[in-house]
């Protein structure tokens, strides 16, 4: 009894902040980041491995004369041989720019409209009730479906392609802010109202936010939406007015029976599509992410 | 940060009553038509002061407490309060996407304290709960217990006379608890703010409020009051506390004993 008294005056005095740092420092979790060899053997390596078994595999086929026609499967050799080709012509970044632009122009532009469109059909029930469903419907529409009606409206130019990258990013970008006000927490909402954040005040402070995780896999689907769109697109209006871009250039290979030349539009437009994705969107989610410390680290 | 709480104490003297509750009754819409939850509540707590409603499960105390923060609308009654209540939860509700420094700035702006002032407040308040350094911590990079403490910096940010707080540390441990039970009793008593503090737990009654208020169950009546008068600074394990806790726990056996005899 005696030493619990004792506790007693110590814990009202000073020692009560020491109990409690002492309590801080037991809780909190230490953490550091992975060394460059771990990161290395465990993200960097088994890609690699991937890609050069399946390089090995194209080879063998070639070289055995498994597919013993060139025309049906170039040797690696001859496609990076093309690729090179290009690139000593000046060409190659003149393809690539001339989609990305267009891809990322357009995808800027969905941005625009989708995320007030998203907003809307988010918090007003009206707006809701009336496109939600069709809003979600059109993310299952194939963005080719898009392609025939957008030329006869506006013609074989740029603008068509727009639209039809338009047409497949908005709902991606929209249903991904709609989902993400919807799995809100509806405790932050009340915190939010005690703390006065209501209406306008409640959207922008807490209502954005908590949605950011929703929104940011809506923008990286909207990404991959637009550029399947944009490829569809140049395939099909190939006018060389409008410039080759990597659909064009696929669509070129393809009438000139030139396999090579096919093949190595189609890995250009692969490897654009992965590299922004790397660039720009998976950043910004880890990002978004662990800032939440909603990554767990394996 | 003496100055900052003092500024705010002497802005509302006028004010006789943190909180005043006059014949509330609420009702729900259930399965079976409606629903009493809460029926005829009249309590005041006065400034300064501490009550804690003490109650079994479906004693409708969150609810009441809703309706004083003004997150609901009685159903008959009404309720008074000096201002916003600040409200704190069982879960700490801190924003995720902001740091602890920034939750409590976000308070701080929502009422409209100017952009060059706000840091210099949240480090303060960061210090009355004695997190200094925890500015740019991230949420989940802070215990449990941390947790709450920038909750309750958060809430006492919203400059409000009164604040209700809703089984704030029934989700930790219960080393813990303890600890956060004499921070709050200082700080308490360090910012003369009224506390209306609702729980389950008779320990945690006794051992923080200045009055204890029992709740019956189905529909939510005032069963009984008692007046703590055991001095600060109190202990869990104080005999006095003891003794009072369960002559109020034998109070609300016998609350929850009813149900079982229909």
């Amino acid at each position: 009894m005696a030493s619990t008294e004792t506790t007693a005056k110590d814990r009202d005095g000073g020692d009560l902040a020491g109990l409690e740092a002492g309590l801080d420092a037991l809780e909190t979790v230490q953490t550091g980041r992975k060394p460059f060899r771990q990161t290395f053997v465990e993200k960097i390596l088994p890609p690699v491995i991937a890609i050069a078994l399946v390089l090995a595999v194209w080879q063998a086929l070639v070289s055995f004369k498994i597919v013993d026609d060139p025309t049906k499967l170039p040797s690696p050799g001859a496609v990076w041989d093309v690729v090179r080709d290009a690139w000593l012509r000046g060409d190659l970044l003149g393809y690539i720019w001339t989609s990305v632009s267009r891809g990322l122009l357009g995808f800027f532009f969905a941005l625009l409209i989708g995320t007030p469109l998203g907003l809307l059909v988010a918090r007003v029930k009206f707006v809701r009730a009336a496109i939600g469903p069709i809003l979600s419907g059109l993310q299952s529409l194939p963005s080719v479906a898009w392609v025939p009606p957008a030329v006869i409206w506006l013609g074989l130019n740029n603008q068509m392609m727009y639209a039809v990258i338009l047409l497949g990013a908005v709902p991606s970008i929209a249903n991904g802010l709609v989902s993400g006000v919807d799995q809100v927490p509806p405790l932050f909402l009340r915190a939010g109202r005690t703390l006065g954040a209501t209406g306008l005040k409640g959207t922008w402070h807490i209502v954005l936010p908590a949605a950011l995780p929703g929104y940011v896999a809506g923008l990286k689907q909207g990404w991959a939406f637009s550029w399947r769109s944009l490829m569809a697109a140049e395939i099909i209006a190939s006018f060389p007015d409008l410039g080759v871009g990597l659909g064009q250039l696929l669509e070129n290979g393809r009438n000139a029976s030139d396999m090579a030349m096919v093949f190595e539009a189609i890995l250009l437009i692969l490897t654009v599509g992965i590299a922004i994705d790397l660039l720009i969107f998976s950043p910004l989610e880890r990002w978004v992410l662990r800032s939440r410390g909603l990554l767990v680290k394996s | 940060m003496a100055t900052t709480l003092a500024k705010a104490a002497d802005g509302t003297l006028a004010a006789t009553h943190a909180a005043r509750i006059e014949h509330v009754s609420k009702s729900f819409a259930g399965p079976a038509g409606q629903q009493l939850v809460l029926d005829d509540i009249s309590l005041d707590v006065a400034p300064g002061e501490f009550v804690t409603l003490l109650g079994a499960s479906g004693c409708g105390k969150s609810t009441l407490l809703n309706l004083v923060a003004g997150l609901d609308r009685p159903s008959a009654g009404t309720i008074g309060t000096d201002g916003r209540p600040a409200l704190m939860f069982q879960e700490h509700a801190l924003f995720p996407w902001l740091t602890a420094g920034k939750n409590i700035e976000l308070a701080l702006k929502l009422r409209g304290v100017q952009k060059n002032e706000r840091r210099e407040r949240a480090e303060e308040l960061l210090e009355l709960v004695r997190l200094k350094g925890a500015y740019g911590k991230r949420v989940h990079e802070l215990s449990g217990g941390m947790r709450q403490r920038v909750a309750l910096a958060r809430a006492i940010a919203q400059d409000s006379r009164l604040l209700l707080m809703d089984e704030p540390f029934a989700a930790l441990d219960a080393i813990t608890r303890d600890v956060l039970h004499d921070e709050l009793t200082r700080i308490w008593r360090e910012t003369r703010l009224s506390v209306l503090f609702v729980t389950h737990n008779v320990r945690e009654a006794v051992r923080l409020a200045q009055r204890v208020v029992l709740l019956s169950s189905r529909p939510g009546r005032i069963a009984r009051e008692w007046t703590v008068g055991i001095p600060h600074p109190r202990r869990i394990e104080d005999t006095a506390v003891a003794e009072l806790s369960v002559e109020i726990t034998e109070e609300l056996r016998g609350e929850i004993r009813r149900h079982g005899q229909h």
